[in-house]
């Protein structure tokens, strides 16, 4: 009799916001059935705090950092994408925070294809005062790395930054490109590269998850920057790719601006999430 | 190509064929797939539960209990329900004067890559394009439509060295237009987040400027559920004339259409299906519900 007088749940309003945050609507379904079955212990007034317990257990409570290594070997990272979900802001953006822990970076420009790919990451090269490698209009991207991965240790940078282009996960010949870039970088360091990172934008829905799921396929990722959470998008989609990928959100973008950037952090992401 | 909404939607509907007798808990069955199929194809929540609940009164309403074959009927209403909210209104992009198109979306969307389409389609169309760069923001996005001018033959026109204001340059560039004595200008803007006030304002700005005769948003095929706030806070700002969903190339189901659709009441001009510039194709409502439905 007791529990009668429980507030009421309102569990449509809770799945609502849950797909509202792109979290996807099996998922959703499945945070809502899970606490259906233990309703008889939950309060109308804590069902946001519980799903958002749910939510977090699935995420993982840290992340690895950024580290160079301990021999003098360039770190290599390898950021790759869809069309203009902010790879290239996220390279400079990336590079910005390694300067800043006191690291020497170079940058790759292997976007040899979109109208000004180079020019752009040029520009950011010149505002961080970081070396940039290029190659001709619709050379092979490969090579950029290679060449950027020779520039790095002559220079003695730490880390490699290659910027790649835009492309869908439906496209076979690119990401046949992908796969050939990371091939090349290997023989230079047969562990390289030694980060992929997949940069997903918050304003995407489900087909995030598909993204995710055919460059794993391809390359293996070791992490995702989800970008423009300063929009209204949640990105509460790297919570399924989190779980059926375990690949984890390493970074965060919050504006066009280098500094708009910052490490992944799973409390504050769930909070703003629901 | 056959995208999930549509097997799912197929499912659905084999299911209900299989049945001889279809009863009321059928169909009702039936939409809880379809529901979760047009959530997965991220239409929006709202959109969808609006859109179960007119084609099942439809599908009461015309009797389907009692048609020879009520799974067929149910595509019917549903593919006919999905024409309506894509389709109506004129799609030719309208070319009156003052003949200026203000391209405007969230970053990188593919505003810059479809304002060179739209040129290489007017030029195909015998008319004269002129493209007028007024993204002074993002790096190098001047020499990117610049680059893709130069391919086309497009006159461009940059802003005045050292420009920072869009509100500015877009004088400049009404000035620059006087003088050329006629043509279609398409104007590029800088992407910019709906929920940012100051950005938008200055668009608004701009627009009030330009005077438009079209201006479109230009949205990407994989967009989510924050498709609805875009599309209603660009119209709120700018009043929007017609849509137009880049990079169908791709397996992204594109359900955010019908949201912006719904919510701008703005037809569908264009899609981009591929990075070069001829891949933009006329938008045909029908052939974008038969995609959904899988028919
Ligand atoms: N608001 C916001 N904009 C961002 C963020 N990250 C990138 N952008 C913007 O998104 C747009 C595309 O960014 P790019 O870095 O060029 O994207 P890309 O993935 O390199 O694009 P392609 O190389 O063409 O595939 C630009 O307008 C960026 O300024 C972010 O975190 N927030
Ligand atoms: N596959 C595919 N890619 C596209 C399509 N339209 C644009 N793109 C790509 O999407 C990316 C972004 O395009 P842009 O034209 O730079 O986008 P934008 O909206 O001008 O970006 P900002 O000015 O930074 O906001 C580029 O890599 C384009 O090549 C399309 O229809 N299909
Ligand atoms: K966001
Ligand atoms: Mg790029
Ligand atoms: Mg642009």
């Amino acid at each position: 009799i007791q529990r009668f007088t429980k507030p009421d749940i309102d569990w449509d309003d809770l799945e609502a916001s849950l797909i509202a945050g792109d979290l996807g609507p099996k998922l959703a379904l499945q945070i809502v059935s899970d606490l259906q079955a233990q309703q008889r212990k939950l309060h109308g007034a804590d069902i946001v705090q519980v799903a958002r317990d749910h939510v977090r257990k699935i995420l993982p409570e840290s992340v690895p950092h950024l580290t160079p290594f301990a021999d003098g070997r360039p770190k290599v990272l390898l950021i790759v994408g869809v069309n203009g979900v902010g790879k290239t802001t996220s390279t400079a953006k990336l590079a910005h925070l390694l300067q800043h822990a006191g690291h020497k970076v170079v940058l790759a420009a292997a976007d040899t294809f979109r109208a000004a790919a180079v020019e752009q990451l040029q520009v950011w090269s010149q505002r961080l005062d970081a070396p940039l490698v290029k190659g001709p209009p619709n050379s092979d991207p490969a090579a950029v790395c290679f060449e950027g991965y020779e520039m790095a240790v002559k220079t003695g940078a730490s880390f490699l930054l290659c910027d790649t282009a835009g492309r869908l996960h439906t496209k076979h010949n690119l990401m046949e490109e992908m796969k050939k870039i990371h091939r090349v970088l290997g023989r230079k360091d047969p562990t390289s590269p030694h980060e992929i990172i997949l940069v997903v934008d918050a304003t995407t829905g489900s087909n995030a998850l598909q993204q995710a799921r055919e460059f794993h396929k391809a390359i293996p990722l070791t992490g995702l920057i989800v970008t423009k959470l300063d929009g209204s998008g949640k990105g509460g989609v790297l919570v399924p790719i989190q779980q059926e990928l375990k690949v984890p959100t390493r970074f965060i973008g919050l504006g066009e601006k280098v500094e708009d950037f910052q490490a992944f952090d799973s409390k504050r992401f769930v909070d703003e999430l629901l | 190509m056959f995208s999930l909404l549509q097997e799912k939607l197929e499912d659905a509907f084999r299911k209900l064929r299989g049945t001889a007798k279809i009863s009321e808990s059928n169909i009702a069955d039936a939409m809880k797939d379809i529901r979760m199929a047009l959530l997965e194809a991220d239409v929006d929540f709202t959109v969808t539960k609006d859109l179960i609940k007119a084609v099942t009164e439809t599908a009461q309403g015309e009797d389907v209990l009692r048609t020879v074959n009520p799974g067929q009927m149910i595509v019917k209403i549903f593919h006919d329900e999905l024409v309506k909210l894509l389709g109506g209104g004129a799609t030719e992009l309208d070319l009156s004067p003052p003949q200026r198109i203000l391209m405007v979306g969230l970053n990188g969307a593919g505003k810059t890559t479809t304002s060179a389409k739209l040129a290489s389609w007017l030029k195909k169309q015998g008319k004269r394009p002129l493209l007028i760069a007024l993204d002074l923001y993002r790096p190098a996005a001047i020499t990117q439509l610049q680059v893709l001018g130069q391919q086309l033959g497009v006159p461009v026109c940059v802003p005045p060295a050292g420009e920072t204001d869009p509100v500015k340059a877009t004088r400049a560039a009404l000035k620059w237009l006087d003088e050329q004595g006629g043509g279609v200008a398409i104007f590029d803007t800088a992407g910019r987040q709906e929920v940012d006030d100051e950005l938008l304002t200055q668009l608004k700005q701009v627009r009030d400027l330009v005077q438009p005769s079209e201006t479109l948003l230009v949205a990407d095929a994989a967009t989510g559920q924050q498709a609805v706030a875009v599309a209603s806070k660009f119209n709120e700002t700018v009043t929007l004339s017609g849509l137009v969903m880049t990079k169908l190339d791709g397996d992204a189901r594109g359900g955010a259409l019908l949201s912006m659709r719904q919510v701008t009441g703005c037809p569908v001009k264009f899609i981009g299906v591929g990075e070069k510039v001829e891949q933009l194709e006329v938008f045909h409502p029908d052939r974008m519900a038969q995609r959904i439905l899988g028919m």
